[in-house]
């Protein structure tokens, strides 16, 4: 998996502080399972808060707190086997969420081939996978807020860029684009929205809260 | 390998709770880190009540995820600091942080010793960086950190040497990978 489209620096300082909403917060999460190079800027980032915290003044807890959490600590020693992914395009920030295999997924059509399942994120930003079939285009649309869009099998095109299998693309209120599969294997997306998506053409406009896009 | 004061060697206690569950190596970091993690709760936006359940809470993981510590990708203060930060209890939001899958060596494998103690060196080196920073520079990072920034001020240059820290996790990751295949 050839990556070239990565974690900015903000989303990633965000993240790293813990301040994005759910749904974004699993888009990089996802991302970094898949990309070693913005894992390791995680890391980095996450060195300045423990950095921070180390210089935090510290608050005294309540007395008998130690012994209240040694009494709960579990004595045997464990080392469990990492976690599988059931299926290999889903790491496991993604598989949380989805459970077993993409295809078994709640998936409800929005015409044209195109699938999608909302996730079962909380907070004000939504997470959905985006099924679309190889060659077939993404109603044209724009955005209110931001767009994490991460690719997790084919590949699409765009007016920007062609995005294929663990690249990334962050899309703001700037950009109107027409995501279009490649034609050949179908493209699977883990997209995240912090405000309701604008379609231009007058059809999905209409289905745009049942389906909340 | 240590923490810049005390001596305290933080991985040798990670490494004596993960293989022996060890109390006292425990009882060593919940005094150093748990009033730290409730400190940091609080500053950013935690009551006191909240932050002390919470910080329990990060200490009660650090014990049960002991193994999935791996000091050549980050010291004990971050790895806490991670476990704080996706634990945080935030009274007005209900999300969860995701996590990156999790990256393991092997029951009976370790990260090469050479790389622990560059990792550990490397963030020391961060630390004092952060300390030697202009004061404006410093508060921004800390709003960053606890949390009420926007995504503008964010893009702003920090000037911190985070190029050598990210190079080294990326060294760490390339070597815990090949050993992974």
């Amino acid at each position: 998996m050839t990556i070239r489209h990565h974690v900015s620096d903000a989303l990633l300082t965000a993240y790293a502080a813990g301040s994005l909403p759910e749904a974004f917060s699993l888009v990089v999460a996802t991302h970094l399972s898949l990309c070693d190079e913005c894992r390791a800027r995680a890391g980095a980032l996450d060195a300045v808060g423990g950095s921070l915290m180390e210089e935090t003044a510290p608050v005294a807890l309540s007395e008998g707190s130690l012994a209240s959490v040694m009494a709960r600590l579990d004595r045997q020693i464990e080392r469990p086997a990492p976690v599988r992914r059931a299926d290999p395009r889903a790491p496991t920030p993604l598989a949380d969420y989805v459970g077993g295999r993409l295809e078994d997924v709640r998936w409800r059509a929005l015409g044209g081939g195109v699938r999608q399942a909302i996730l079962p994120t909380g907070g004000e930003a939504i997470a959905r996978l985006l099924w679309i079939p190889g060659g077939q285009a993404v109603p044209d649309h724009g955005h209110r807020g931001l767009e994490l869009t991460l690719v997790l099998q084919g590949a699409f095109r765009d007016e920007t860029d062609r995005f294929g299998a663990g690249d990334l693309e962050i899309a703001d209120q700037e950009l109107e684009h027409t995501p279009v599969a490649e034609r050949g294997l179908d493209c699977i997306c883990l997209a995240a929205t912090d405000a309701p998506l604008r379609f231009n053409s007058f059809l999905p406009k209409l289905v745009q809260p049942f389906f909340r896009i | 390998m240590t923490d810049k004061s005390d001596g305290t060697d933080w991985v040798a206690l990670m490494r004596a709770i993960r293989d022996h569950r060890d109390e006292a190596a425990f009882a060593k970091l919940f005094q150093h880190f748990a009033p730290k993690v409730k400190g940091f709760l609080m500053k950013s936006g935690s009551v006191a009540s909240q932050a002390e359940e919470c910080a329990q809470d990060v200490m009660a993981t650090v014990w049960q995820k002991a193994h999935l510590f791996d000091p050549s990708r980050a010291s004990v203060a971050t790895w806490i600091f991670t476990i704080a930060r996706n634990r945080r209890i935030d009274g007005l939001r209900k999300d969860r942080q995701p996590e990156p899958e999790d990256l393991v060596w092997g029951p009976d494998s370790e990260p090469d010793q050479a790389d622990v103690y560059e990792m550990q060196q490397e963030n020391d080196r961060l630390g004092r960086a952060i300390a030697r920073l202009p004061e404006a520079q410093r508060a921004l990072i800390e709003r960053a950190f606890f949390g009420d920034l926007t995504h503008r001020e964010l893009a702003a240059e920090t000037g911190l040497p985070l190029g050598t820290i990210k190079s080294r996790i990326r060294l760490a990751l390339d070597r815990l990978r090949q050993h992974m295949s």
